[in-house]
């Protein structure tokens, strides 16, 4: 099915070659998702194990200030990165304080 | 000086966007090889699952020079890269004062079966690379074809449950163990991590990089669809596996075994196999069995160590 | 200056990688080719050469440090023979494929079984479509000079492809013959290293060897070939300039009393010689016969028989190794019949193989061989449409 759209062997580089790593940024498996992960900003404390234990690098630890109602300040905010989650689980349940839950994509 | 999770450094050299199953215990084992390894890394990998699912043209998800070569042969390629490094910094053609790090991976078919011998001649000859084995207890790149690390009573394509095939009939009871070929190749430093004890992972790793010569680790790498379990229990099956002595935790540095996770009093090995669909057909008899052979592992562990650290099955 | 010394072809190819300078030569023993990497290890030992030697387990280890080393951007070497080619066979596929430029001094030792050390071509044919170059010297001077120009073919920007070099086990890695070694740094300044584009370097990472899909594949392969295509312009250009250099001028033939000749045997290897002797002594009985020996098999120099055999009337094709199965079985006349079919040339072929696992081809059998092809060119007897069997007992 190659298309004549695609590059052909004159502008490849050679030996197959990537010589522009890393590419997968553009192959967007947060497609695969059923289930969507969803972090409870309140209840989490930062541990940073859903962030370590994530097997696609999708839960983004961002410079990003918090404040809880209770007025506990972070400085660091874990968000989940919907372009790559595969919505494994992973993170949902190895969260200490179960800030995480898992909720079903387009229900 | 070992580090907590803190200090795990944000920066990912494996990126997203790779195919990896969700859930895949390689995934998170290698994002943190690569993390402790840094930038100035080459990384050889073996044919395998994180092969293809990691380099499908012209996506790859490694930040840091990267090649796979053959099935059988990442550690030659990594002599070869490694002797390769060490001529050119001497002709100056390489910078000597920088500090490039060679890593081979392969996966427990690449390392114990088909990729041994390379691995024993990159052991012996001493080079100066890390070969990190991820051992998912099978061939799962071919679709879970049994492997000399494929483990008692465990159901695989080649490896089916029938009359006369149902504990691992096909085998004497013990898998290859990486520990005593480390030992027999006098190497400096083995280890044994396990992606559910991250920090004690991380730390291997570091050291691992941190000492010249040759270096074996052996990963548990949980793997949903060979193993029948649920995406979201790789971590809580890795823990299992260390809680019932399954799986143990330790480095072997300057001659001397070390467990780095004790574990005072085991769970059940049943704890362990419940979770995974690859050993539903195992009777009460045949987990006692399995039970026996776990117990007489731990023995060993514990008769090298010279002390009982890891404990009997709590009642 | 350089200067003129007694060699065996083993040690004529170790004195060329020497010279020549590889950063990291992969060595493993087999028979015959063990007197290569025995004597690159004593020129590493003494401090001559500077290079890494890894002591592999395998071949297949050798190729594979040899595939690593040259991604490292290391100019690298390794040797084997027969079932060491054998065990390589996976990887040569890949050092072509990941573009690496290599050399390989290739001993030719039959396959087994029976297990036979002695010389014939089926290892070097093996290789035939594994992308290398490759290039089969007929004496030692000229192994020697063919590993100087392999090295300078296969790092050309045109082509980085491996390159093997050949010489004949035991008739030529046993053989001494006067050799003419020129001074290491003049061999270096003609093979001068040269800044590679895709490597495996920290500061411009890059991925090698990914996997290909169906969308991709098909490129990659096209680069190969015309590199391979393209590479024989290279090889030309290196040739012209070595003679210039070193005053020993190589083609991808060599050609002998062919001008006027209307039977012309083709060869490959040391045997050559032996036709040769025969050509000249058929000439003085005022047969119009002829010599064309194959040095570069691949790219196969189509164009360059093609001139010549097409004034002839019947071609013999003379070769050590067997096609089993083949539509004829054996790989040069394979080769030299599709060379002369695309070209519409229509000169008669006739096949004849011989010195299977080391039986000596002898002078009376060159030479009957040689008179048969002339014969056939009178028309005095019928071309046989299967190969003459030469020298094998019923």
């Amino acid at each position: 099915m190659s298309s004549s759209k695609m590059p052909g062997w004159k502008s490849l580089p050679i030996g197959a070659a990537i010589i522009n790593p890393p590419t997968s940024l553009e192959y967007k498996t947060g497609t695969w998702r059923t289930f969507r992960p969803v972090i409870d900003q309140e209840k989490c404390v930062r541990c940073r194990l859903c962030w370590a234990y994530c097997p696609d690098g999708a839960v983004m630890e961002l410079e990003k200030e918090y404040v809880t109602k209770s007025g506990r300040k972070y400085s660091i905010t874990y968000e989940i990165n919907y372009e790559y989650c595969k919505g494994c689980g992973v993170c949902a349940r190895e969260c200490p304080v179960k800030a995480i839950t898992m909720v079903e994509e387009g229900g | 000086m070992p580090v907590s999770i803190r200090d795990i450094p944000r920066e990912e050299y494996l990126v997203s966007g790779h195919r990896l199953c969700p859930g895949c215990g390689a995934g998170i084992i290698m994002r943190h090889l690569v993390k402790a390894a840094g930038k100035n890394t080459i990384m050889v990998v073996a044919t395998g699952c994180l092969e293809v699912s990691t380099t499908y043209y012209p996506h790859t998800a490694w930040k840091i020079p990267w090649i796979h070569v053959a099935f059988e042969n990442a550690a030659s390629a990594a002599s070869g890269i490694e002797a390769a490094i060490k001529a050119l910094k001497r002709k100056g053609i390489i910078d000597p004062k920088k500090d490039i790090k060679v890593i081979a991976v392969g996966g427990d078919g690449g390392t114990f079966d088909i990729g041994f011998q390379a691995l024993s001649g990159m052991l012996e000859r001493g080079h100066d690379v890390l070969y990190l084995v991820y051992d998912n207890e099978a061939y799962m790149n071919t679709g879970i074809q049994r492997s000399g690390s494929t483990p008692l009573g465990a159901w695989t394509t080649t490896t089916p449950i029938g009359k006369k095939w149902r504990l691992g009939e096909w085998r004497p009871k013990y898998r290859k163990e990486m520990l005593f070929v480390a030992m027999a190749h006098n190497i400096p430093y083995y280890a044994t991590v396990n992606p559910a004890y991250i920090t004690d992972m991380y730390n291997k790793f570091k050291k691992a990089l941190s000492i010249k010569g040759p270096k074996l680790i052996h990963a548990f790498s949980p793997c949903i669809p060979g193993w029948r379990m649920r995406e979201d229990l790789t971590i809580q099956v890795g823990r299992m596996a260390v809680l019932t002595g399954v799986w143990v935790n330790l480095e072997y540095e300057n001659g001397v075994v070390r467990v780095t996770t004790p574990v005072p009093k085991r769970k059940p090995v049943k704890e362990y196999l419940k979770l995974q669909g690859r050993f539903r057909h195992l009777t009460d008899e045949d987990i006692a069995l399995i039970q026996k052979a776990v117990d007489e592992y731990v023995a060993r562990i514990n008769k090298i160590v010279g002390k009982e650290v890891i404990g009997p099955v709590e009642s | 200056m350089g200067k003129m010394v007694g060699l065996n072809g083993n040690y004529a190819i170790a004195y060329a990688v020497k010279a020549v300078g590889p950063d990291v030569i992969a060595a493993y023993p087999i028979t015959p080719q063990t007197a290569i990497v025995e004597k690159l290890a004593e020129f590493v030992a003494q401090g001559e050469l500077d290079a890494e030697y890894i002591h592999v387990e395998s071949e297949h280890s050798a190729m594979s440090a040899i595939v690593g080393a040259a991604a490292a951007g290391a100019r690298v070497f390794t040797a084997t023979s027969s079932q060491g080619l054998g065990l390589m066979y996976e990887i040569l596929f890949i050092a072509s494929s990941l573009r690496l430029p290599a050399v390989m001094g290739l001993v030719t030792r039959a396959y087994s079984a029976p297990i036979n050390i002695w010389c014939d071509h089926g290892d070097f044919m093996s290789a035939a479509d594994t992308g290398w170059i490759q290039y089969m010297s007929t004496s030692n001077q000229e192994a020697y000079d063919a590993i100087i120009m392999a090295y300078r073919v296969s790092e050309d920007p045109r082509v980085l492809l491996p390159a093997m070099v050949s010489i004949d086990g035991f008739i030529q890695s046993h053989t001494v013959e006067p050799v003419k070694l020129e001074d290491d740094e003049e061999v270096r300044k003609f093979v001068p290293r040269r800044p590679r584009e895709i490597r495996l370097d920290p500061d411009k990472p890059m991925t090698l060897g990914a996997l290909g899909d169906p969308n991709w594949y098909y490129e990659f392969k096209m680069q190969q070939q015309v590199a391979m295509e393209e590479s024989r312009r290279v090889f030309d250009e290196v040739a012209s300039e070595f003679a210039k250099k070193f005053g020993r001028s190589y083609g991808a033939i060599d050609t002998f009393m062919t001008e006027d000749a209307e039977a012309i045997i083709v060869t490959m290897g040391s045997t050559a010689g032996t036709f040769r002797v025969a050509v000249e002594k058929i000439r003085k009985e005022g047969a119009k016969v002829g010599l064309i020996t194959i040095k570069l098999y691949r790219p196969f120099p189509r164009d360059d028989i093609v001139k010549i055999l097409s004034n002839a009337k019947v071609v013999g094709i003379a070769e050590r190794d067997l096609f089993f199965g083949a539509a004829y079985p054996g790989y040069l006349f394979n080769d030299v019949a599709t060379s002369l079919y695309l070209a519409n040339v229509r000169t008669k072929l006739a096949g004849f193989i011989f010195g299977l696992g080391g039986r000596a081809l002898r002078f009376s059998e060159a030479y009957e061989i040689t008179k048969k092809v002339w014969s056939f060119a009178k028309g005095e007897a019928e071309i046989p449409k299967k190969p003459i069997f030469v020298g094998v007992r019923e």
